[in-house]
């Protein structure tokens, strides 16, 4: 039998090494396989052991060394039906079904380590196909017909970018993949590389043949040690069978491949400051235009994409754009790849047919909030995305109708907040974000991020004032106007959208001095109820400050002058007796 | 240069990256990224040593230095524990963690412990957000944190700095 454990960071981070080591020792391995595989994206039952037996796929998850051993004496005895109750439940087998998978296609199913696995599953046709029976002109065309659009946040037409950087003269063009991932809470680009690096590989040499680049970079960011090594490792295959380098499969395209690591700076995932930053320099983004197509790299014309938007190439070039774009609404087309987080009760990724609902991703797929909380708001787009509250849920996922509730489909990031999460504090978040990640070359980002990190701070710790509000809007559109990147022109999105869905939420913390949600301390006030307090002194004794007044069998009482709001009285009181208001 | 005392830097562990990049444009950030790999850190005389070799002006690369979060030029404990401050993990409690590290180990965001074994670093995601909260020590990930999880990490740590002393 072939085993496969799922190695993707998340699933490491989960302890899938001590997994696969236990079953490394435990399987006979003269008759079973052992391998590894990249995420499959459901990160919430990590770790997972596939087991391709002769009746199919046994899917075993949360599978701890305990449990490993026992699957692998069940291997090694040809009898699985010991075992069948780690097996994945019916319900969460949804999870994967409800998917369509291009994107994602190899994720959690092939060796990423191993280059045959990927040839072996029509890896490196597509380039074949490409260099052998179409011209770049073909190519373009056909990534034009697919209705292929930027995976990166912007949703810019690929085919316009390609064929910009086709038509601009020079001697030297580059093709660059932004794998800078920035948005806190997105991972879609660290599973694709480390899942299937060659589908990345094989994706931008066709970019490369179609605008005429001879050097392709992956521009990765430092937090990714396992993406930057499988790449690496795939980069060594790809060049040894004559994928990468000079006469590419015995053709005259030439191209060389390297990788850059990142060193921590959200900025430079804008495009012309990840060009700053490849040149060595600090981030800065450049005034556009000139655009990268015309002056980018060393000022040669350069295209840059995102990595799940090079993931999706060769599937186009081998099914066709037609394929490609019968999927999905009227605007978007092809599926989209979300990192499904927060207070979900299945997390992982999701890659879904544009046209679906964030109600079919959050509550079908996702399985809704974990510990059957409310629904508040879902998060997207991250830093420059917004807040989409429960009304929307029904928005259909497509560039045009998330832009219009204030958010954007960015990235992938979708982010689930129950009621306990306070949107002020969401807001404030961000921006404590954005203001130290603004690079500082515009006043009003800089300075502007830096005001509204003020007010916004203010109004959690109780002191908002009545005129903040109307602050906060002036600020806002400030910014937008005088900002010179992406970063500080959408910076004012998370406050611009829960003003927009939550504004009660800011009047009742700078009127009543109130956080629904519990989450801003300052605002929150600790009483005993004299009726559930049982009298036994566990809370008196834990509280640090001494607050908490009263003798054994009667009950407490806690003086709110000196109360620092620690929240351990609550954690310690047997008898509920401590509530917060 | 000037000083020849005995814990002088040993430059020579730098070489073959110098070798490598001195002379090819736009690599200032991959020669940091080495140097801090085996300094731990980028301390002064490397990075005079590196504007030498390179030709690099030391403004310059005290500017990139200090704009990418990623170098740091002052040493690091023996464990670096970089907690993630981002989104996913912001909205499962990741401050809640912090609070413990500041409480339990005694030291803020960028600070190192007195006994120079833990030093905090906030970073934004480290792409294990479906584990949120998520923290990194070193080279290992540890995921869907708590506070008692947390402070029973740090203490197989301690014991494991006190067994190898
Ligand atoms: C502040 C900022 C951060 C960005 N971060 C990323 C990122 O992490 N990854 C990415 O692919 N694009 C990011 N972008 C978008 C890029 O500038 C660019 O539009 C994109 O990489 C183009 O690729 P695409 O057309 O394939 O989407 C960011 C933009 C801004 C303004
Ligand atoms: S722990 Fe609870 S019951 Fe005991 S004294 Fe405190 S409030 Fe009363
Ligand atoms: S919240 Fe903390 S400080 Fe306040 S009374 Fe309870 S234990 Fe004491
Ligand atoms: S296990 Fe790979 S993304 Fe979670
Ligand atoms: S938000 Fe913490 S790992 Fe992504």
């Amino acid at each position: 039998m072939k085993i496969a454990v799922g190695q993707g960071s998340c699933g490491i981070a989960a302890g899938a090494m001590k997994t696969y080591e236990i079953l490394n020792s435990n399987l006979d391995l003269n008759k079973n396989q052992l391998t590894v595989t990249g995420c499959i994206g459901m990160c919430y039952l990590e770790p997972i052991v596939d087991v391709y037996a002769c009746d199919g796929l046994h899917r075993f998850v949360k599978v701890n060394g305990e449990i490993a051993e026992k699957i692998a004496t069940a291997i090694n005895n040809n009898d699985l039906t010991s075992v069948k109750e780690f097996e994945i439940s019916n319900d969460d087998k949804q999870f994967l079904d409800k998917q369509t998978r291009i994107a994602l296609r190899h994720c959690g199913v092939i060796n990423p380590e191993i280059i045959e696995d990927y040839t072996n599953d029509d890896g490196y046709k597509a380039l074949n196909k490409v260099l052998t029976t179409m011209s770049p002109e073909d190519v373009i065309e056909e990534i034009k017909v697919s209705g292929l659009a930027g995976r990166g946040g912007a949703g810019f037409p690929t085919w316009f970018k390609w064929n910009a950087a086709r038509q601009s003269t020079g001697d030297k063009k580059y093709l660059i993949c932004n794998a800078d991932e920035g948005d806190p809470g997105a991972f879609m680009d660290r599973a694709v590389i480390e899942g299937d690096p060659h589908n990345l590989i094989e994706g931008m040499l066709i970019g490369a043949y179609a605008i005429g680049a001879s050097e392709a970079i992956v521009y990765v960011r430092a937090e990714y040690p396992l993406a930057i090594r499988r790449l690496q490792n795939a980069i060594d295959q790809a060049m040894a069978k004559g994928f990468i380098g000079q006469n590419i499969m015995g053709t005259d395209f030439s191209c060389d491949f390297r990788i850059k690591a990142g060193a921590g700076a959200f900025v430079c995932g804008e495009e012309t400051a990840l060009i700053e930053s490849l040149e060595g320099s600090r981030g800065m983004p450049r005034l556009k235009p000139p655009f990268p197509a015309q002056s980018g790299y060393w000022h040669k014309p350069s295209n840059i994409n995102n990595v799940e938007t090079f993931a999706n190439v060769s599937w186009i070039i081998l099914n066709g754009g037609n394929a490609f774009s019968s999927m999905g609404t009227e605007n978007s087309k092809g599926t989209k790849v979300f990192a499904l987080t927060g207070k979900i009760k299945r997390g992982g990724l999701v890659e879904i047919p544009m046209g679906k609902t964030l109600r079919d991703v959050i509550f079908d797929i996702g399985g809704g909030i974990k510990n059957d909380k409310n629904f508040k708001a879902v998060q997207m787009g991250g830093p420059s995305g917004g807040c989409i509250p429960e009304e929307l849920l029904d928005t259909v996922i497509d560039y045009k109708a998330l832009s219009q509730t204030g958010a954007i489909m960015g990235s992938g990031g979708m982010v689930v907040m129950d009621d306990s999460t306070c949107m002020v504090e969401m807001a404030r978040f961000f921006l404590d974000f954005t203001a130290k990640e603004s690079c500082g070359k515009c006043v009003h980002c800089r300075l502007g991020t830096k005001r509204m990190l003020e007010i916004l701070t203010r109004i959690t710790e109780g002191n908002g004032k009545e005129d903040d509000i109307e602050l906060l809007e002036e600020l806002c559109l400030a910014i937008k106007d005088g900002a010179l990147c992406g970063l500080g022109q959408t910076a004012p999105n998370p406050v611009l959208t829960t003003l927009k869905y939550f504004k009660n939420e800011y009047i009742e913390h700078i009127v009543d001095k109130k956080c629904t949600a519990h989450e801003c301390t300052s605002l929150l006030r600790y009483e005993i109820n004299a009726d559930a307090c049982k009298g036994c002194t566990l809370c008196a004794k834990k509280c640090p400050v001494g607050a908490i007044s009263g003798t054994v069998k009667n009950p407490h009482k806690i003086d709110m002058a000196q109360c620092i709001k620690c929240g351990n009285c609550v954690s310690v009181c047997r008898f509920n007796a401590v509530e917060v208001k | 240069m000037s000083c020849n005392c005995q814990n002088s830097t040993d430059f020579s562990l730098l070489e073959p990256c110098l070798e490598k990049y001195a002379t090819v444009p736009g690599s200032l950030i991959t020669i940091l990224q080495n140097a801090q790999d085996i300094y731990g850190y980028l301390p002064v005389d490397v990075i005079l040593h590196i504007s030498q070799r390179t030709g690099i002006k030391v403004t310059k690369i005290m500017g990139v230095a200090t704009f990418y979060s990623q170098f740091r030029l002052q040493p690091v404990g023996k464990y670096l524990i970089m907690l993630c401050q981002g989104t996913a993990c912001h909205v499962n409690g990741s401050l809640q963690i912090e609070k413990v590290i500041n409480e339990h180990l005694g030291i803020k965001d960028g600070e190192t412990t007195e006994d120079g074994l833990f030093t905090l670093k906030n970073v934004a995601c480290l792409g294990c957000c479906s584990l949120s909260p998520v923290m990194m020590i070193n080279d290992d990930t540890y995921g869907s944190l708590t506070p008692e999880k947390a402070i029973s990490i740090f203490k197989e740590l301690q014991e494991k700095a006190r067994e190898e002393e």
